[in-house]
């Protein structure tokens, strides 16, 4: 084994997401819900990287029509995807902002009616590509957080 | 099924069309008087409101139509803890068409969501009111002849005013349109409407804090009223609530034709001595949102009068 070397196994079937930004793999984590799944997960936190500097790495493993990752698109247009099958590289998928986020972020709008109604799902659709705009699908209240925690 | 949550929802085209509509029911009030006969209009109020709940149901009752509804959150099962959800379903077993107020933006796109009738947004919070803006247009365009190439002053309070933010959403659809934005200020239009809506659309515009600066050169005046309930803090309300008051000497220096529009109640804003200015045409506007009202109403329920 060479000196400080870390080495995760190859997956059969799921997901390989690079250049995820240093210490964000635990929010992607909650993003994608990976808590509530049955299937094996490697993190690795602050990996070496020549373009980077660190990076953080998921591996994931679980059928891949199993997930819907366009969400990755609103949090990090930088990550890359590559979609694994029978222990090779299928795919590369490119990221793009998603039309609409439902149940990723919350209005903090305290007049919007997502505030008082029980079990009404949080919608938030993308009213501007150019400048990355995302407005309460109710309220209309433009998002301002940046990559915002559950 | 449609449901009108915001103004935009209908095309400039079907707008003239809900026009002509309501330029027919005032001319022909008799050819609409049992057009909802056997229809019924539930108003849902969960907050206080005198001429929207009372022109719609106004507008139902001219159509020979029924009312029922509440008109506070205490007089409905909102006070139980009961959800929009679920009140528009039960509501959806009552009525044929359904007028709904809310504190909480948003409320009317959840009721319609779950709704089997058609949903009208009668006001939800700071968001959308988009009857008020229908009725706007409609005056306008009543007393103007037409909604294009005019140069509208809109004075007050730009920035909380959601009547005065819709407004311009919709004005900025016909050609030839020019704002003269008058306010303190405090209470200028937002950075996101003028840049986003203005801009965007390469609508001229002009704002200017003396209201006397503009009136020569408007072809209508739509004055607000300084919201006490949009401020934090008393003494800024008190500072700002009489900063414009049209009164008749300012009104002569407006040009003949140019009509003076507000959405109501007004405080000190507009002199009582106005009122007999026959620019005054707030009073005839109440009017108008009968009109445009029962033509959406008539409109929604896809209920044509031959």
């Amino acid at each position: 084994m060479v000196k400080n070397t870390l080495n995760v196994g190859r997956i059969e079937e799921g997901f390989v997401l690079d250049h995820i930004q240093a210490g964000r793999s635990m929010d992607i984590y909650k993003y994608l819900n990976l808590d509530k799944l049955d299937c094996c997960v490697a993190i690795i936190k602050n990996a070496k990287s020549s373009k980077m500097g660190k990076k953080d790495i998921m591996k994931i493993e679980c059928p891949i029509d199993f997930m819907d990752l366009d969400v990755l698109g609103f949090i990090d247009h930088n990550i890359t995807i590559n979609i694994i099958k029978n222990s090779e590289i299928v795919e590369k998928k490119d990221l793009h902002l998603p039309a609409e986020i439902r149940n990723v972020i919350h209005c903090r709008n305290p007049r919007c009616i997502t505030s008082i109604e029980q079990g009404l799902e949080h919608i938030f659709t993308l009213t501007d590509e150019e400048n990355q705009i995302y407005r309460c699908k109710y309220c209309e209240e433009k998002y301002t957080g940046h990559l915002a925690r559950k | 099924m449609r449901h009108l949550m915001s103004p935009m929802d209908f095309s400039v085209e079907e707008l003239e069309k809900l026009m002509d509509l309501a330029g027919d029911i005032e001319a022909n009030p008799a050819k609409y008087a049992h057009a909802c006969a056997g229809k019924k209009l539930a108003t849902l109020f969960y907050e206080p409101s005198t001429r929207t709940r009372l022109s719609h149901e106004a507008a139902m009752l001219n159509l020979g139509g029924s009312i029922m509804g509440f008109s506070s959150a205490d007089s409905s099962s909102a006070s139980k803890g009961e959800s929009v959800s679920d009140t528009i379903r039960t509501i959806s077993c009552y009525a044929d068409i359904c007028a709904m107020r809310h504190p909480k933006e948003g409320a009317p796109m959840v009721a319609c969501r779950h709704s089997s009738i058609p949903v009208i947004n009668a006001g939800d919070g700071g968001h959308q009111h988009p009857t008020q803006t229908l009725t706007d247009l409609l005056t306008i365009r009543s007393l103007k002849g037409h909604l294009g190439n005019m140069t509208i002053g809109l004075c007050g309070d730009l920035k909380f005013g959601r009547t005065v933010h819709s407004l311009i959403h919709a004005l900025v659809r016909y050609t030839g349109i020019q704002f003269v934005l008058i306010s303190p200020e405090e209470l200028r239009l937002p950075s996101y409407i003028r840049s986003d809506v203005l801009d965007k659309n390469k609508i001229p515009y002009k704002e200017v804090v003396r209201l006397e600066d503009a009136l020569p050169n408007l072809d209508l005046l739509y004055m607000t009223r300084v919201q006490k309930e949009r401020f934090f803090n008393e003494e800024d309300y008190v500072r700002m609530k009489d900063f414009y008051i049209l009164d008749s000497k300012k009104m002569e220096l407006a040009p003949k034709d140019m009509y003076v529009l507000h959405p109501l109640p007004r405080v000190n804003e507009i002199s009582v001595e106005v009122d007999s200015d026959p620019r005054a045409a707030y009073f005839k506007q109440v009017q108008y949102g009968v009109y445009i009202r029962m033509a959406l109403i008539l409109t929604l329920l896809e209920i044509e009068v031959k």
